[in-house]
């Protein structure tokens, strides 16, 4: 247990990826079987205790000091396994600190009953930090700064296997995972995969320029519309219907409606989207059906949810991974051809005789809910990861405007000492429509998009121009126009101008223009009606 | 010692300007000039400059003469710890508080009623000041900084430690740590040097002048050295010691890959540390934990004690629940920085 409190305790004040990396693989390299693989399923989101659960700690804490005490505590730590850890004792006479084995075997048997005095023995055997550990495991949620997928890249790590192989193992085993590390440290044989609807690595495409294009030959490229809706893998194998995201976080729950639709057997790749009527509804929708534990019917009745299939992966107990595109599409254009399959549908494939062709199909479409076009040459085989040249994303040229800097905050690791992330906004007139009553709202945040040495000119500016400061923020004059470059945006009730960009980031600093002359809200909600009518 | 029917309020009361002893006719601590101030230790939310008369420890007086421009329109008085002085119809005694060179708490005594005000204070031994002497009162003014149950300094020398490890772990990086200039950075130097780290260690130009200071008043710092008189190649592997305000300054970025820690009282909460920007946050703080506080209580005795600036509401709680008559009382002009 002290080993997984001192990793947890490392990551949780490391911000830079490589060293948590490093971190995570030392400890599995050096801690043995099974409690390297229970720190990896905690780590990974696959651990649940439903016997210890917040109330029963506020209990312990309330009867530690009193009621009083304790929400004074509460209230000044704001994490209540921190404030738990920290107001308990070590009790020398609590005898040895147990293994994670040992918490993780002994809880999962244990009844809601026995629950509270075997974790009173254990945070008397514990010092701060383990009784930190402790708690954060048993209420599930660590908060470290660690991604399923950056523990899963850890374990590849130390068995220098590529991190899809991992991916690819990983839905066929469970906690603690052991024959996972025998095939990663000691020889032992690849774990079986794709036993019931079992994660299989995505093939991922690199962004292309409409000039990089004439290196390329049309003819050798298939082309396909990029929706704006979500990558997802609809695997249906061993009786097991589930579904992915891009990056193997299983989302079934939040959509019943997909996965009761499945009727096959057979792995897909494909674009999760909302769709009315035939109609693709904007993103803006589909993030309605996101990140729920729970679904209501009236949820699915009003978002229901539909996938555009784009390639197979494996159908009816055969591997078509190792065949080229065309040979796949064939397979898959004959497989919906058999009957008609509600909230499934192909992907059609965008015809055209050459680039010039294709740019001008690209200019033509000006729906949301397509980003651009994907390439994919015509004898792809499906490559795990991002292989360089097969598939290409060519997107649509960015939305841009001009806003206003309103806040900048220090960013992390590297760039600590730097204010390098930036709130913007535009200007709404005022209610009687004169200058006077113009005022900033912010209609988003951005930390990227900018070089080395932009970042070093913002941050001057920055520190040369604060108003205000709040912390890591700082509030500067509303003088500095950045050029603002977004592909999407749409109504949002969660910010007080109404708007939302989708992946907005700085595309140029404005500093010839003033910032009386940005953009208004109004126009960016003029861009929105454009886009949703198309 | 007691007397019954004297109220303490009538001759020792907060006032927008500080607590002001009204036989004595002085302030302590006070958060403006006044024409007769008492001042408990250096630090910038209790020593201030212009005050016509200031009373202090010799060690203390040497500190507000380093930091305001040796204060030559304030008529200084020392006092040595322990000796007595009266003042109008009071008497007037400093006993170490424990919490930094100079640092006294001030013992007053009026018609046989004793008040002691601590101050800031701890209890651990520091190897640059004599260590806190619990003084039986009346009335003990208690400062509240870190007064809940969550604050529990571990050994000062086990989060030495912690640093040492990380040296020897990444001897390609710059160690960065954050300290206060006044006292935190040379306790931490001490600290160092107890646990055998006798290299050169680093200074931020700003932490020079109080070393110095203090180097003058006795106190040995070993080979210290202002980063600014180096070149580059020389940190790998060093200790530099900084204001944290200069982990995320652009100074900062001199130093190949730092791994910024801080030490301060407030790093034992995770969500503090990580607003410091630490990667290595050490506990170590110049004042009384939840224990020390609780503790402190109980051997001066005291049937009525004011809480001043920092967590109040828990320690009056606490406080009442031991039989003490306790409130909060409430002082401007105090900051938590010096944690």
């Amino acid at each position: 247990m002290q080993a997984f409190a001192a990793l947890l305790d490392s990551l949780s004040y490391q911000p830079a990826r490589n060293a948590k990396l490093r971190l995570i693989e030392t400890y599995l390299r050096e801690t043995p079987d099974p409690d390297r693989g229970w720190a990896l399923a905690a780590l990974t989101d696959g651990l649940d205790f439903p016997t210890a659960k917040p109330a029963l700690l506020r209990g312990f804490g309330e009867d530690k000091i009193g009621p009083v005490l304790f929400h004074l505590s509460y209230d000044y730590v704001g994490d209540l396994a921190e404030t738990l850890a920290l107001i308990w004792e070590t009790d020398p006479s609590a005898g040895p600190a147990p293994t994670l084995g040992e918490v993780v075997d002994t809880l999962q048997g244990a009844t809601k009953m026995e629950t509270p005095a075997l974790l009173k023995r254990w945070l008397g055997t514990l010092d701060a930090t383990g009784r930190w550990a402790l708690l954060k495991l048993l209420t599930g949620a660590l908060r470290v700064g660690v991604s399923a997928r950056l523990a899963k890249q850890a374990a590849a790590n130390i068995g220098n296997q590529p991190v899809d192989e991992v991916e690819e193992v990983w839905h066929g085993l469970t906690p603690p995972y052991r024959p996972l590390f025998d095939w990663l440290l000691a020889d032992g044989p690849r774990p079986s995969t794709n036993a019931g609807g079992a994660f299989l690595p995505p093939m991922l495409a690199n962004p292309i320029e409409r000039a990089e294009l004439e290196a390329l030959d049309p003819a050798h490229y298939r082309a396909e519309w990029k929706w704006d809706g979500i990558r997802v893998q609809v695997a249906a194998t061993g009786g097991v219907k589930r579904l992915y995201s891009r990056a193997g976080e299983d989302i079934s729950a939040a959509f019943p409606d997909i996965v009761d639709a499945i009727d096959f057997d057979g792995v897909f790749d494909g674009e999760l989207l909302v769709r009315r009527d035939e109609t693709v509804a904007p993103f803006n929708d589909l993030q309605q059906r996101l990140n729920r534990k729970l679904v209501t019917p009236k949820m699915l009745q009003e978002h229901p949810a539909h996938v555009r299939l784009y390639d197979v992966l494996w159908l009816e107990g055969e591997d078509l991974r190792g065949l080229p595109f065309d040979q796949r599409r064939g397979r898959l254009e004959a497989w919906m051809a058999q009957k008609p399959r509600p909230r499934f549908d192909l992907s059609p494939l965008v015809v055209f005789t050459d680039w010039a062709h294709l740019g001008r199909l690209r200019e033509q479409m000006t729906s949301d809910g397509i980003e651009g076009l994907m390439l994919k040459r015509s004898d792809s085989l499906y490559l795990a990861g991002r292989p360089k040249g097969p598939w290409f994303k060519w997107k649509r040229d960015p939305k841009l405007a001009d806003c206003v800097l309103m806040y900048a905050q220090r960013g992390h690791g590297k760039r600590s000492s730097f204010y390098s992330d930036y709130t913007f906004g535009c200007w709404r007139e005022g209610d009687d429509g004169g200058a006077g009553g113009r005022q900033l709202l912010p209609v988003g945040k951005a930390y990227f998009g900018f070089t080395d040495q932009e970042l070093r000119w913002l941050d001057k500016w920055v520190r040369d121009h604060t108003t205000n400061r709040f912390g890591p923020v700082r509030e500067v004059a509303p003088e500095l126009v950045l050029e603002v470059a977004f592909d999407g945006i749409s109504r949002s009730t969660r910010h007080k101008s109404g708007l939302a960009m989708r992946f907005p980031r700085i595309n140029r600093i404005r500093t010839d223009k003033p910032a009386a002359e940005a953009d208004t809200v109004d126009n960016l909600l003029r861009l929105v009606a454009l886009s949703t009518d198309g | 010692m007691a007397t019954d029917t004297l109220d303490p309020r009538s001759w020792l009361s907060p006032t927008p300007r500080g607590l002001y002893c009204k036989p004595g006719d002085f302030y302590i601590d006070p958060a403006v000039a006044v024409a007769r101030a008492v001042i408990t230790h250096g630090h910038g939310d209790h020593a201030r400059p212009g005050h016509r008369a200031a009373l202090a420890t010799p060690e203390t007086l040497a500190i507000m003469r380093a930091r305001f421009e040796g204060m030559p329109d304030t008529s200084q008085q020392p006092l040595k710890y322990g000796e007595s002085i009266r003042i109008g119809e009071v008497e007037v005694q400093l006993v170490p508080a424990g919490h930094i060179l100079g640092s006294a708490q001030i013992v007053l005594e009026y018609r046989g009623q004793r008040i002691v005000v601590s101050g800031d204070y701890k209890r651990r031994p520091d190897a640059t000041c004599p260590p806190f002497e619990p003084v039986p009162c009346d009335v003990f003014v208690t400062e509240a900084t870190f007064a809940l149950p969550v604050f529990h300094h571990p050994s000062d020398m086990g989060e030495i430690g912690k640093l040492l490890r990380s040296v020897a772990t990444f001897p390609d990086h710059t160690h960065l740590v954050g300290v206060y200039a006044l006292g935190k950075c040379q306790r931490v130097v001490k600290l160092l040097r107890a646990a055998g780290w006798d290299r050169r260690i680093w200074l931020h130009g700003s932490l020079l002048a109080l070393c110095k200071l203090y180097q003058e008043q006795g106190v040995d710092l070993g080979d210290i050295a202002h980063v600014g008189d180096a070149v580059l190649e020389t940190f790998k592997g060093a200790i530099v010691l900084c204001p944290p305000s200069a982990l995320t300054d652009r100074w900062s970025r001199r130093f190949a890959e730092p791994i910024p820690a801080v030490c301060s009282g407030w790093m034992s909460v995770r969500a503090r540390a990580r607003q410091s920007g630490a990667e290595l946050p050490l506990v170590i703080s110049d004042h009384a934990d939840w224990a020390e506080l609780v503790q402190t209580l109980q051997d001066v005795g005291a049937p009525k004690v004011w809480v001043t600036h920092g967590r109040e509401e828990a320690l009056v709680h606490h406080a009442r629940s031991m039989g003490i008559d306790a409130e909060a009382l409430h002082l401007s002009g105090r900051d938590e920085e010096d944690g």
